[in-house]
């Protein structure tokens, strides 16, 4: 691998001391002048006619600027199939659907009206789970779709699925066959900075919108959409990123909030800041989707998967997001983890009356690599084979194209295996039946963009000014997570200028280039792979104008140093003669002839040269922009078929636990995470990735649930919705990074924010069946659910747990 | 009806006019315009509203801000060393990657504070206790403790 300057290096971020100080500015912190506080006014109902609505005292209450329903403000309509209404009109949905709203001069005002307005429901029977919204003759809860075409059942109309091989020439050739289910549960992303935005328009009706997004370009084109619909055609919208406080998937779309701030602010003619206390974050913010699956894998004597059988029910809730397309990623795991030929896939989304989902990391893949990961264990025990082993007889390669197509480009799968099963001492430790044990969970991600739209493209301007500072815009989001610190440290490597020198503007509609948004861990591939291409753009500028400025200054360069040296006698070199475009080199911020010496007069500083060719007669100022759009494929989702990455990032990893037979804890003993990462950018900030995410995956496991009764959030704060704390996550972490130098990625390097928590709940229900041979399926693995199957184990010893099964069955 | 409160605020005297409702980090986020100090859930539990009163770590939006009189508090904004540079604490934050989003920071670092003016020489288990209160969802934790260890010793090689 090549050398870095920069690149490999632990680099602090650049944002972390203002953050470190309080002086980091998030929505909370933002204040426009005139500024009006808005409120929003949730349904109590789960489904509901809605009758009546008073907003008389409301409107009454001193300090009130607006009151707003659907009957005074045109209809907003939005999300991924445009099935909500920023104010709901004739119906309620959910608990949280949005029935009204106020703008008024403090929040205290505001709540208090809010709780002056009076609805009359006319409550519908509730469905509250997929099961109960699919059988026939269920109460629809959509009657039309959006074209107003009248529904027959509550299914969505998206459709995942792949088939390839043959099922029944899979399992007639299988020796060990399992089939299982396994379930997920509402997860909420938990962002410290809970959710919010401020809309303002200025008198021309364009919109400036502060909004804590992953998304900024999808969103202008969203809210423009709003625009036309309250019949500002043509009208824009501005959207500004600020500090994001977290975002874990919860700004990948638009929400109601942000279309009821625009209608207030347009109704009063003032800024309106909405933003959500903890318990509106928890109850009325779209959460991770819970999901069913069926499961069913098979294998040879030797060990060699046969087929794979995947069936995944999804809980959309009463309205759809961009989570629906949750099995886009889901179809990864299930047709490429692992070597597997002859395989079916299909996944279900079906609306209820619960709280509608969207993005949290991982997308998808947690929920399928909890099911398939559980059941390659359970399969490994049914065929007898050590289940390391068995991970390592299936294990990817690179170079293969997997079933859905995906290209493997570089694949560090084997030694990602191999460094958990020797650092967890695995040969040592599994089988010991002594309450502890070892378990592992591998993965396989997008590592290289992920193609769920028509684009897939980053843009980046890079803009010198005259004293040798670089200013990026660039429109992916830092939300936490340090695309910051990459794209710093990849201009000043690929440029050759100084990381201090590098200045990244905030993110914002109106100056950056369109970006698809920061999701399936896209933002540091992207982000520089463009530095590389705007950087060579201006190295070409550069070297091109050095021909002409670079002997110029040089000799005066030399004069001055002769003047201070009377006996210099320079090196023999003609550097005129030498000083070519093609001949030049920049780092950190100066310009110097490859071969030639390295004489301190012998180069040429950046800023010289701008302002050389800056002040002259038609001068000008260096700027560079690119687009990149990586070379992926949108696959045929109904097909599952497609190259929907660049490359793909893998990774594995290992716990020891210890199980408490008397309580049904569990207490983690050790995490290994090894993840096939390309190229470490920042050993730093990836550390404090792989460690945030092992945590997130750790409270996926053992306790994070968002407990839905009749489509109400029980438990909407963090005494009762638990994550875990510096305490819970008292034990050692060892990380390793394997570097598979991959040609798409950035100085080889692949995404990598979200595969760190997609194996940690497999890996310790995995550990834990090693521990006291009991098999959790549901998660969180509570210690109820370990007491209850602890019994059931206790009363079912005498039966054998091993049977063989027919062939062919 | 307001009332007017003195204090000693990050080492000067104040005196500002308060709600009777108002709860200490309203007084600083609100009148005062300190908004270093985070609200992350108004009740407690997760620490990002964190700040030192007379030497002990408090989630300021539990206090009431009537009974602040008198007394004595530090906020983020208070902790910047000479030439408003960063304190060694802050500094082992920034060093050992402790920052990820930055919304739990302020209050992370003002428990670590607490601790470490009154335990200058904390073991990993006293320090994961004195943060207990603190959450964070984008670091795992790890690193924060690391730089709390850090700047404990540099604090002691300093002395």
């Amino acid at each position: 691998m090549k050398n870095f300057r920069y690149i490999g290096k632990e680099a602090p971020r650049p944002d972390s001391a203002d953050k470190a100080a309080g002086k980091a500015h998030y929505i909370h912190d933002l204040q426009r002048p005139g500024m009006l506080y808005g409120k929003i006014k949730f349904s109590e109902h789960p489904h509901a006619r809605i009758k009546h609505i008073d907003t008389s005292k409301a409107e009454r209450l001193a300090g009130v600027r607006a009151v707003i329903t659907a009957n005074n403000t045109p209809e907003i309509r939005f999300g991924f199939l445009r099935d909500n209404l920023a104010l709901k009109k004739d119906k309620v949905r959910q608990y949280r659907d949005e029935i009204a709203a106020v703008a008024a001069i403090d929040p205290d005002i505001a709540e208090e009206a809010i709780d002056l307005i009076e609805v009359e429901y006319e409550p519908l029977p509730g469905l509250f789970s997929p099961e109960e919204a699919m059988k026939k003759g269920a109460p629809l809860i959509h009657d039309t779709d959006v074209q107003g075409r009248p529904r027959t059942d509550n299914l969505l109309s998206l459709q995942f699925h792949h088939e390839s091989g043959n099922l029944g020439d899979g399992k007639r050739a299988s020796e060990y066959l399992i089939e299982r289910e396994y379930s997920t549960p509402l997860v909420q992303q938990s962002c410290l900075g809970t959710a919010g935005c401020i809309a303002e328009f200025d008198m021309n009706n364009n919109l400036t919108i502060w909004a804590k997004t992953q998304i900024p370009f999808l969103a202008q084109r969203d809210f423009n959409r709003a625009l036309s619909d309250m019949g500002l055609q043509g009208k824009n919208s501005r959207v500004i990123v600020p500090t994001l406080g977290g975002g874990f998937g919860s700004g990948l779309d638009t929400h109601a909030y942000e279309y009821i701030a625009i209608l207030l602010a347009f109704q009063t003619g003032r800024p309106v800041k909405i933003v959500y206390n903890r318990e509106e974050e928890f109850a009325y913010l779209s959460p991770r989707q819970s999901t069913q699956s069926r499961i069913a894998q098979g294998c040879d004597r030797n060990g060699k998967l046969t087929f794979r059988e995947v069936e995944v029910l999804q809980d959309n809730g009463a309205y759809t997001s961009w989570g629906a397309t949750y099995p886009s990623v889901m179809m990864l795991p299930a047709t490429s983890l692992y070597r597997v030929s002859n395989i079916y896939f299909n996944a279900r989304l079906v609306y209820t009356n619960n709280t509608y989902c969207q993005a949290m990391r991982g997308y998808g893949n947690p929920e399928l690599n909890w099911a398939l990961e559980s059941n390659m264990d359970e399969l490994a025990e049914e065929a007898g084979i050590d289940p390391f082993e068995f991970r390592m007889i299936n294990c990817n390669e690179p170079g293969e194209t997997t079933p859905m197509g995906l290209k493997v480009s570089t694949c560090g799968l084997k030694e990602c295996l191999e460094s958990v099963a020797q650092k967890l001492d695995w040969k040592k430790k599994h089988k010991k039946s002594n309450l502890r044990g070892v378990g592992m969970a591998s993965l396989i991600h997008v590592g290289g963009g992920g193609r769920i739209y028509r684009s897939d493209a980053s843009g980046l301007i890079l803009k010198l000014d005259d004293f040798g500072n670089v200013y990026a815009y660039h429109g992916g989001v830092e939300m936490g997570q340090g695309l910051h610190s990459v794209l710093t440290l990849a201009i000043a490597e690929a440029l050759g200028v100084r990381p201090e020198n590098v200045f990244i503007n905030p993110t914002d509609t109106g100056t950056c280039p369109w970006d698809i948004g920061t999701h399936a861990s896209r933002g540091a591939f992207m982000a520089c792979n463009t530095a590389i291409l705007a950087a060579n753009k201006l190295r070409d500028k550069i070297f091109e104008l050095a021909e002409e400025v670079f002997p110029k200054e040089v000799e005066k360069n030399l004069k001055k140093f002769r003047e201070k040296n009377p006996g210099y006698n320079p090196p023999e070199f003609d550097f005129k003669k030498e000083a070519k475009s093609d001949c030049f080199e920049l780092q950190d911020g100066f310009i110097f002839i490859k071969k030639g010496p390295r004489e301190a007069w012998l180069r040429l500083e950046l800023a010289r040269l701008l302002r050389a060719v800056h002040f002259r007669n038609q001068g000008q100022m260096l700027t560079a922009e690119v687009f990149y759009d990586p070379p992926n494929v949108l696959p045929d989702f109904e097909k599952g078929f497609g190259n929907i990455s660049a490359t793909y990032a893998y990774g594995t990893q290992g716990a020891e636990v210890e199980v408490d037979v008397e309580t049904g804890e569990i207490r983690i003993l050790h995490l290994v995470a090894a993840h096939d990462v390309g190229k470490v950018l920042n050993p730093l900030a990836l550390k404090g990735q792989i460690y945030g995410a092992l945590a997130q995956g750790v409270g996926y496991a053992l306790y994070e649930e968002l407990q839905s009764q009749q489509g109400k959030i029980m438990n909407p704060n963090f005494r009762d919705y638990k994550i875990p704390t510096a305490l819970d996550m008292d034990f050692p972490i060892d990380l390793e990074f394997i570097e598979t130098d991959d040609s798409f990625g950035p100085f080889g390097a692949k995404g990598v924010a979200e595969p760190g928590l997609v194996p940690t709940a497999p890996a310790i229900a995995n550990a834990i069946f090693d521990a006291v041979g009991v098999r959790i399926r549901d998660l969180p693995i509570t210690p109820q659910k370990v007491l209850v199957a602890l019994n059931k184990l206790k009363q079912s010893q005498e039966t054998p747990r091993r049977k063989r099964v027919n062939k062919g069955t | 009806m307001k009332t007017e409160i003195s204090f000693q605020l990050n080492g000067e005297e104040v005196t500002v006019m308060a709600e009777a409702h108002y709860r200490l980090i309203d007084l600083l986020r609100g009148p005062l315009g300190l908004t270093g100090t985070k609200e992350g859930c108004g009740e407690g539990e997760c620490g990002a509203c964190t700040v030192i009163v007379n030497g002990r770590a408090v989630n300021s939006c539990l206090y009431p801000a009537l009974e602040i009189e008198g007394k004595s508090v530090t906020t983020i904004e208070g902790l910047l060393g000479p030439r408003n540079r960063p304190s060694i604490l802050q500094q082992g934050f920034i060093d050992h990657g402790a920052i990820q989003c930055g919304f739990c920071t302020p209050g992370m670092i003002m428990s670590a504070k607490a601790l470490l003016d009154s335990n200058p020489e904390p073991s990993e288990e006293e320090i994961r206790e004195a943060l207990l209160g603190n959450l964070c969802r984008c670091t795992g934790y790890v690193q924060i403790v690391e730089a709390v260890k850090k700047a404990a010793n540099e604090l002691k090689r300093m002395s």
